[in-house]
């Protein structure tokens, strides 16, 4: 800058400019088209909660012991279940999770001790109502329908 | 505008009399300003173009974070931290989970401190990425938001892949940490930093030799020690009057005694010397990035705690230095579940007092260079 040579002939001013015109190159451009191009989320990504079930059975594997409603900051989720008079274990009745509340801290994840629990890579979570956004068990079993978009 | 919310001004010069003899104009910038960096609202008193004096209207994003922390347990309330300064998430869970660590007297492991400040250190890379883009968009060069935010990107991805979330951590846990870091981890923060390196000079290649810049930063808003001192005001801002303190360097913590890095420090305390002060500061960050991945230990990463956490009545104060400045977390407990009183002493919120002594004197235009190079984020201001 002191020298006036410089100033005169705005040498401070192209140097900038080239360092913009270095980074016009096609191949250095960063942006992701979205949703024509998903990005992929991490492994470790906390999204959509899913109440997992036996890959074969079917049968969930959620044992009613209430630990993630307990370990939730927002207290929103409600786990129903009842006691069967055979096995003397709890069984699994309705499971709500309410995503509009929930911060995706990981928390009810990090508590389930038989990771039926766990909040998956989708995203996608949007719907039309309030209501849409407090999911039961089935939804929490199926996850969400996969978002389909029309150009 | 009641006449008592700001201090009496110096007397202006002798007007002369004009038709309506208007000479102070009170206005409101924000709390939509775009440059005011979210919600805060600045009434400035303004002759001419001059400002007499400015203060700052708070509180649009008033949360309540030190009241709900009453209401929930110690790990519960771990999420809710990471939402004050949402730019820099992991220096506040940080400073939260030591607090809590100190009342406990636990030891944590050494890969966990290492993790810890490895991932701190990338965050403050981060914040001071953001606040580049930001700041140089304010004062109107468009081109750095771009760099910066395709550079933040890589930081964040680094973030998603340890834990799981861009911006809202949730990184550590009381008593260490709750993922094991993945395969690449290592190989990934070497790559950022040398990232970073090669990227910092294209930073100084637009902005600090270029004289629009210059002419927009120096001698703007000169806060010198003494006043910083006075008002309390930590970090990069104190950093650049000449006063060389940071908390790593006077009260190690988390293992920073280890690492061998340098306080950059200037001298005029102006919106120039803080901006060059920064961009050094990342350049320390990367050496301490690569000296704690070189120095990764095995081990491991969560001490010896409970499931239920239960600190014995009393007090703890722990303080760390967060990107923006000092952070500090003061926990009660009264031997129950809950705190029975937290209080953040956020960084943001004591930097933003001295406003009103940068911007005295100053041009309307340079208030935003002003608002935007002490680096306030507005949710940690609010709380």
């Amino acid at each position: 800058m002191a020298n006036p040579i410089n100033t005169f002939l705005l040498t401070d001013l192209l140097k900038g400019l080239w360092t913009t015109f270095k980074n016009q190159k096609p191949s250095l451009v960063v942006t992701e088209q979205y949703p024509r191009e998903r990005p992929p989320v991490m492994e470790r990504y906390r999204g959509a909660p899913r109440l997992n079930t036996h890959p074969e059975t079917a049968e969930t594997l959620c044992i009613s012991c209430n630990l993630c409603a307990l370990a939730c900051p927002e207290q929103l989720i409600v786990v129903t279940s009842e006691r069967n008079p055979e096995t003397r274990r709890k069984d699994l009745t309705n499971f709500t999770y309410d995503t509009s509340r929930c911060m995706f801290c990981g928390l009810c994840e990090d508590a389930c001790p038989v990771d039926a629990l766990e909040l998956t890579q989708d995203f996608e979570m949007a719907t039309f109502t309030r209501e849409g956004q407090i999911w039961d068990r089935q939804m929490l079993e199926e996850g969400p329908l996969p978002t389909e978009y029309r150009h | 505008m009641p006449d008592t919310i700001l201090a009496p001004p110096p007397p202006p010069p002798a007007p002369e009399a004009t038709l309506l003899d208007s000479n102070e104009l009170v206005i409101n910038m924000g709390p939509q300003h775009p440059s005011t960096h979210g919600v805060l609202r600045v009434i400035l008193k303004l002759d001419g173009e001059t400002v007499l004096g400015a203060e700052c209207v708070i509180g649009y994003l008033h949360r309540g974070v030190e009241k709900i922390a009453e209401n929930r347990t110690y790990q519960q309330f771990a999420p809710y931290v990471d939402r004050m300064d949402y730019v820099a998430a992991v220096s506040n869970g940080l400073g939260y989970c030591m607090a809590v660590e100190k009342l406990l007297d636990v030891e944590i492991p050494e890969r966990a401190q290492a993790v810890r400040v490895i991932l701190a250190e990338i965050n403050r890379i981060a914040s001071h990425l953001l606040w580049l883009g930001t700041h140089a968009l304010d004062i109107g060069a468009i081109t750095p938001v771009f760099l910066c935010f395709r550079e933040r990107e890589e930081a964040l991805k680094i973030f998603e892949k340890y834990c799981g979330a861009r911006l809202t951590t949730h990184a550590f846990r009381i008593g260490g940490l709750q993922y094991e870091t993945h395969d690449t981890f290592e190989k990934d923060c070497l790559a950022f930093c040398d990232l970073m390196d090669e990227k910092l000079k294209e930073y100084h290649a637009l902005l600090t030799g270029n004289r629009i810049w210059v002419n927009r930063t120096k001698g703007i808003g000169i806060l010198n020690a003494a006043d910083c001192k006075d008002y309390g005001v930590t970090g990069p801002v104190l950093r650049a009057a000449g006063e060389k303190w940071d908390i790593r360097k006077a009260q190690p913590y988390s293992g920073y005694e280890k690492y061998d890095f340098d306080i950059p420090t200037a001298e005029n305390g102006d919106t120039f010397d803080r901006y060059m002060v920064r961009m050094e500061e990342v350049t320390q960050s990367c050496r301490i990035v690569r000296q704690a991945v070189e120095g990764l230990p095995a081990g491991p990463i969560k001490g010896k705690i409970g499931k239920v956490i239960k600190p014995p009545p009393g007090e703890a104060y722990v303080s760390i230095e967060a990107p923006k400045g000092e952070l500090g977390y003061y926990v009660v407990s009264d031997g129950s579940l809950n705190p029975y009183r937290l209080r953040v002493r956020p960084p943001s919120f004591v930097n933003l007092g001295a406003l009103d002594k940068m911007c005295r004197g100053s041009l309307v235009a340079d208030v935003v260079a002003i608002i935007g190079t002490i680096d306030i984020v507005l949710g940690e201001v609010d709380r």
